[in-house]
């Protein structure tokens, strides 16, 4: 997903010439290409993050729509209070990018483990907070970004995620990938989307046929925008995020009335847990077994 | 070349924001009195700046970090006319944009702050962006000392050198005190001059209150490549002879009598010489 980013964010500087990318350090053998074309428009800000964010909303004052990029919890935890003071209240056009969503960094341990930040910006209503699940939302992303100059976060998996469907243009609310047969619907957000495609052959032999849905737009959302959920007796959200403030309460928020929500997020037993992705996801009873089996159990 | 009539204008600052101070019961006038001759020297010439167009875009940019004192930057900006000085009663009232932190939709303010540590950083993104751009705005940022115990600060200082931002102004209102005391008993910053010289800035160290000296080291052609922090030794509370130095005053709001005994102070025949 960084290297598609990346890609996408070189075309749109080709039509934007206000977009600018700041990085705190990281970005090895990935924003090369950037660096490369648009040197008057990318700056390593060094291992300081609450100057980088500081550096960014003052660029964007001028004029310019900034990319920070680092991963996993640093430019956001680290900074918090410069997206919240400096770049949310004055409404500047600065996007944090962070790549690592959720367990993408697992064997990196604690402090690699980016499970609580959709949680943390939700909090602050000026942000876009947008949580692509393959390559192709990331790319629809990058575009809808560079065309809404406005403070928001790009959160995004790692490298070499599967490719999950073919991504239009960002809208928001779900996007449905599978329409399903019957009375409840899986809505994810993330790569763990992977998760819910690939439980439906099992969930099938025991005739249940959930529609399956996206939603990378986490905000702005409006209860409107989750209409097409109303069909639905259950829903089941899906994320790789702690519980708390993440896609489920999103959805808990909002969702129509009558609708049943079944949460899978990450029970706080996996902080600290270290591993690769799979594992943990297994651990955490978000592989594709495991939300098989709560999806059975609850239908 | 020294302007004539930044003292009066500097007392016309303390004036207001006492005032506004005691109307609105509010806090942190100590601060606000300090940097009050360095305002009326960057509000009286220094700044590029035209009232009846706060967002030129030609304009040099102020951003005020030690936002908590931004009872005499209103006070400024009100008397250059950048808005009508009966607004200055507004300060700190009910559903007023004139809050007691400094409010960025206040006409002529560049940036609202109050958490500490947020300005320089800011004004680094600025200049760094005339740079790229080739504009010869300058940018200008007040800092308390107190206030430098951020690391934000520190992580700034370490960019505004790599970048060679010669067109940015890092003002320090070297009073002294901070919340809870002198700064030389919480985090010492000394020596000071010679940390920021190490971190590759062009250091000015002057009399806050000296306006020759002030202008000096805000007009002074800047070493190529190199930032500018002025270092100006300033006393808290500085022309009401109370508040002068007095830790109380980081809180406390005149009540009417020492309202009348401050603006006696700051009549015209008391004008503050340097």
């Amino acid at each position: 997903m960084r290297t598609t980013f990346i890609q996408e964010l070189c075309l749109q500087a080709r039509l934007h010439p206000e977009i600018f990318l700041v990085v705190g350090d990281l970005g090895y053998s990935v924003v090369e290409p950037f660096a490369d074309e648009f040197p008057d428009r990318f700056l390593n800000a060094g291992i300081a993050e609450q100057n980088m964010t500081g550096v960014a909303a003052g660029l964007a004052a001028e004029g310019y729509h900034v990319f920070t990029y680092s991963i996993a919890n640093f430019p956001t935890f680290r900074c918090l209070e410069q997206i919240r003071n400096d770049i949310a209240y004055h409404r500047l056009p600065v996007t944090v990018v962070s790549v690592g969503a959720g367990l993408a960094y697992g064997s990196l341990g604690y402090s690699h483990h980016a499970v609580q930040d959709i949680g943390i910006l939700r909090q602050i209503p000026e942000m876009s907070i947008l949580s692509p699940a393959d390559p192709g939302e990331a790319r629809a992303c990058t575009q809808w970004l560079a065309a809404h100059p406005c403070p928001s976060y790009l959160r995004i998996g790692k490298a070499g995620e599967a490719r999950l469907h073919e991504t239009g243009e960002l809208r928001a609310g779900p996007l449905e990938l599978v329409s399903g047969a019957g009375d409840c619907a899986i809505v994810a957000t993330g790569s763990v989307l992977k998760s819910a495609l690939d439980a439906l052959p099992a969930l099938a032999e025991k005739g249940i046929m959930p529609a399956v849905y996206s939603l990378p737009m986490l905000q702005p959302l409006c209860a409107a925008d989750l209409t097409p959920l109303a069909r639905y007796r259950t829903v089941f959200s899906l994320e790789e995020h702690l519980l708390a403030g993440g896609l489920a309460s999103l959805l808990r928020e909002n969702l129509p009335e009558g609708v049943r929500l079944r949460a899978m997020a990450l029970p706080d037993s996996v902080l600290g847990v270290v591993g690769g992705q799979k594992a943990l996801w297994a651990r955490a009873g978000l592989d594709a077994p495991s939300v098989a089996r709560c999806i059975e159990q609850s239908v | 070349m020294l302007m004539t009539g930044t003292h009066a204008f500097a007392r016309d600052i303390r004036r207001e924001a006492v005032k506004m101070v005691a109307l609105a019961n509010a806090s942190h006038v100590g601060g606000a009195l300090s940097m009050a001759d360095m305002l009326a020297v960057l509000y009286c010439g220094v700044l590029r700046v035209d009232p009846a167009a706060p967002e030129w875009p030609q304009r040099d940019r102020f951003i005020l970090s030690k936002g908590h004192c931004c009872s005499s930057l209103y006070a400024a900006l009100a008397l250059r006319g950048f808005f009508p000085m009966e607004e200055l009663e507004d300060y700190g009232k009910d559903g007023s944009r004139l809050m007691t932190h400094i409010s960025h939709k206040v006409p002529g303010v560049e940036f609202s702050t109050g958490s500490l540590g947020h300005g320089l950083p800011f004004a680094c993104g600025r200049a760094l962006a005339a740079k790229r751009r080739g504009f010869d705005w300058r940018t200008f940022v007040m800092l308390g000392d107190g206030e430098m115990g951020e690391g934000s600060n520190w992580e700034a200082l370490l960019f505004g050198a790599q970048h060679k931002l010669d067109n940015l102004v890092a003002l320090i209102d070297c009073n002294g005190m901070q919340g809870m005391g002198e700064v030389d008993g919480i985090l010492s910053l000394e020596p000071l001059p010679a940390k920021l010289r190490a971190f590759g800035w062009d250091v000015r160290q002057i009399d806050g209150h000296d306006h020759g000296q002030i202008l000096a080291a805000l007009t002074e052609p800047a070493v190529p490549g190199v930032p500018r922090c002025v270092l100006a030794r300033t006393v808290k509370g500085k022309g009401v002879s109370y508040m002068e130095n007095q830790l109380a005053w980081h809180y406390r709001s005149p009540n009417a009598e020492l309202l009348a005994q401050a603006l006696a102070e700051l009549e015209p025949e008391g004008e503050l010489r340097s």
